[in-house]
């Protein structure tokens, strides 16, 4: 029998690997947008079971909107990187510093 | 007990395909565990009866939003070995911010208890249940509203992400569709008048063929 316990405890490691991910992949654009991403489904996976758990349906719509959000951001992100490189020929994140006070 | 093995099967796929998007040393490597990420998500959701997300993440996320990472990551001539230099320097903070976390919501639901009893399983749904169609009724009545401005959102960022990469290249020969309805009559056409007047037959001023139109 899967416990709430189970999928909260599945959810927190998944945040906490992208956490990692974040610190680790620092430089590279391409990898923090796929760590948000999956940072995204930890926190979607703790809705769809509370949702699911505590027989509330508001949680699963909840999940529909982010995950729409989150393709729109995506979509937009990946446009950005794609100017990014045709300008700078580089996605390191050490090389954006045009804007340095 | 069958369900549970299923359950720490798909969370042992889950963690090592999370640990592959974050280590791999190819950023094409990791698209493709975030894929099987996404994939593993869909069954442990559908394992939980939550069956129309879990096919939306499979169609939304894999069929579209991987696709376009792909696109990306094969499309950029990326330098990864300048981008994993230093890649273990901050590795003792991430992983220490990674435990700090992991404690943190562990301890939430475990000591403090939320109130809930954590520990029952799902309720159990009637037999004619249908998630899609429950979620449906929802989402076309009460949330109707902020599911139409859901659609306006991604209208307005296929709007951005086209007018971000779109580029002019000069010199291209492409047609210009609004000069060209917009033309006249008088820019293009001239009426000259016929300057053999000595002729009376018809066939008279039939030497000036390029009188007409010019």
């Amino acid at each position: 029998m899967i416990t709430l316990q189970h999928m909260l405890t599945l959810s927190a490691v998944l945040f906490s690997l992208s956490v990692a991910g974040i610190f680790l992949n620092r430089k590279n654009v391409i990898l923090l947008l796929m760590c948000i991403e999956l940072m995204l489904l930890a926190v979607n996976f703790s809705f769809v079971s509370f949702s699911r758990f505590l027989g509330d349906l508001d949680g699963q719509v909840f999940v529909f909107f982010v995950l729409t959000v989150a393709a729109a951001e995506s979509a937009i992100g990946l446009a950005i990187l794609v100017v990014l490189f045709r300008e700078r020929k580089s996605i390191n994140v050490e090389d954006l510093d045009t804007l340095k006070g | 007990m069958f369900v549970q093995i299923l359950f720490y099967a798909f969370s042992a796929v889950l963690i090592a395909a999370a640990l592959g998007v974050i280590l791999s040393r190819n950023p094409v490597h990791s698209a493709l565990a975030l894929v099987l990420a996404f994939f593993t998500s869909a069954a442990l959701w559908l394992l939980i009866e939550v069956e129309f997300l879990a096919i939306v993440l499979v169609l939304v996320y894999v069929g579209a939003v991987m696709v376009l990472f792909l696109f990306v990551v094969m499309m950029l001539d990326i330098n990864v070995e300048g981008l994993r230099s230093g890649f273990t320097r901050y590795a003792w903070l991430g992983a220490l911010t990674a435990l700090v976390v992991i404690v943190q919501m562990v301890s939430v639901y475990w000591v403090k208890g939320l109130g809930i009893d954590a520990t029952q399983g799902a309720p159990p749904l009637p037999a004619d249940y249908s998630n899609t169609r429950a979620l449906g009724e929802v989402l076309y009545t009460q949330y109707v509203y902020p599911f139409e401005l859901a659609a306006m959102l991604l209208l307005v960022a296929i709007v951005a992400a086209i007018a971000l990469t779109m580029r002019r290249r000069p010199g291209l020969k492409a047609q210009d569709v609004a000069k060209q309805v917009a033309v006249r009559r008088e820019d293009r056409v001239r009426i000259v008048k016929d300057v053999d007047a000595g002729g009376t037959g018809p066939g008279a001023g039939g030497g000036t063929g390029e009188g007409g139109a010019r």
